[in-house]
């Protein structure tokens, strides 16, 4: 009931043996030890799992360690490049755009994949794009402006 | 929190293989896609799969092609999130494209695929209205054979579809439609996003240069067992030239169509009244063309 699983994480390879039914959400966090993703519902309702799965948005709280078989996983540990905060992380500290911080890896990772796919999002569009990350805390108007200012400062370089 | 508990997995690599795996292993046994509700299931309804046969390793059963004969096909493992972008799919049937876009978040919408959603069978489901209105055909294969059955005709009750245990749905085809053809599907749910439908009404009509509308297709979800056709609806409209006050009178009839219940979301009676109303809106939205189509819902685009 375990399988040999080879995956990339955050750009470096890593092998190893995975219970069929171990989440990848708990992969991540119990047996790798990257606690950077949250879990904050279980059921693919909040996002704060959110990672990104060969270039895709997805929670990982819905999808099995064994399924990153062959794929690249990237998580909230990879965002930053050593003490080179991105953008974003650097906008949601200017901007206090969290504040206990639980949604806040899921909110980069999902934002970080809107500005990828759309460098110059309306705030209608940041907001319906983030629909799926929840936060009880600031009442989401300064992480949507948080990204809005990183997007308009990405797209001056 | 509920985790999931140990099962034997299988990642065949042709579909006879996949089916042959729940015939041989005997009951107990579930088709994986995106997980979005399976994964759910185990987590949260008690299911416990003695083992699981995860489709995505099985080739053909993803894409969306534009057939030479005029109908469209799309894989089942098709996501949500392909669907709701597709240029082929915005531009000839954005009602389609529209209910993909409603289903849960982008994160689910990057997993949950057409062929789980269908075989989920869930009454408030919002991508099968659509399909219904657009005389869809699914095609379901196992080990020993293949057959077709129209999404109409699909489910059976909450939950079920007309799919035996070891049949697997591989696509989803779309009849040749007239050019003439327009649609729109209006999910009612006091949530923008992330909420399941209170109900779903999706239309789809032939509208002539007179406004004259034919081949009507009136289709409510969550106001039935399954997705439901409100026939009698249909007929009302069936030849004639819409205005405000027909599009109105329609959406009475479907409203004493449908069948709901009351539940934890919204009681039959309101169900029974935004049938009335949403039908009403969804047959004049259509006839203004997507560009306007979203006047009762939101603007949005990524």
């Amino acid at each position: 009931m375990k399988k040999q699983i080879q995956f990339t994480l955050n750009g470096t390879r890593a092998s190893r043996e995975v219970p069929n039914h171990r989440l990848l959400l708990d992969l991540l966090r119990d047996e790798i030890g990257v606690t950077g993703t949250k879990e904050g519902c279980g059921t693919g309702d909040c996002g704060a799992c959110s990672v990104m799965v060969d270039g895709r948005l997805i929670c990982s709280c819905l999808v099995l360690g064994v399924e990153a078989e062959g794929k690249s996983v990237d998580t909230i540990e990879g965002m930053a490049e050593g003490d080179r905060l991105h953008p974003l992380q650097t906008k949601f500290l200017e901007h206090a755009a969290l504040q206990c911080g639980v949604c806040t890896p899921g909110m980069l990772i999902a934002a970080r994949a809107l500005l990828a796919q759309n460098p110059d999002p309306s705030e209608t569009d940041v907001r319906y794009w983030l629909a799926g990350n929840l936060c009880r805390c600031t009442g989401y108007q300064k992480i949507v402006e948080a990204v809005l200012d990183a997007a308009a400062e990405m797209r001056t370089r | 929190m509920k985790r999931t508990e140990p099962f034997d997995f299988y990642q065949p690599a042709t579909v006879a293989e996949a089916s042959r795996l729940l015939k041989d292993n005997g009951p107990g046994g579930r088709f994986l896609a995106g997980g979005t509700d399976l994964v759910i299931a185990m987590k949260e309804k008690g299911l416990l799969p003695k083992y699981i046969v995860d489709l995505k390793r099985v080739p053909g059963l993803g894409g969306i092609r534009e057939n030479g004969d005029g109908t469209m096909t799309i894989g089942a493992l098709t996501t949500m999130y392909t669907i709701e972008t597709s240029p082929v799919i915005k531009k000839k049937y954005p009602s389609l494209a529209q209910s993909a876009a409603e289903v849960g978040s982008i994160q689910i919408r990057n997993r949950a695929t057409i062929g789980g959603n269908m075989a989920n069978a869930t009454p408030s489901a919002d991508v099968a209205p659509s399909l219904i209105a657009l005389n869809a055909m699914a095609k379901i294969v196992s080990a020993v054979g293949e057959r077709t059955v129209s999404i109409e005709e699909f489910f059976r009750g909450p939950g079920q579809s007309v799919m035996s245990a070891d049949e697997i749905l591989t696509e989803v085809t779309i009849p040749k439609t007239s050019p003439q053809l327009v649609g729109e599907y209006i999910k009612f749910s006091p949530r923008d996003m992330m909420d399941l439908a209170y109900i779903g009404v999706a239309v789809a009509y032939n509208l002539g240069k007179d406004k004259m509308c034919s081949g009507v297709r009136i289709v409510l979800g969550a106001v039935a067992p399954t997705p439901i056709r409100a026939r009698n609806s249909e007929a009302l409209l069936e030849g004639k030239i819409l205005t405000e006050e027909l599009a109105a009178q329609v959406g009475d009839e479907a409203a004493r169509e449908s069948k709901p219940i009351s539940d934890v979301r919204s009681s039959a009676d309101y169900r029974r009244a935004m049938v009335g109303v949403m039908t009403k809106r969804a047959l004049l939205n259509a006839a203004v063309g997507p560009a306007q189509a979203w006047l009762d819902r939101r603007d949005r685009r990524y």
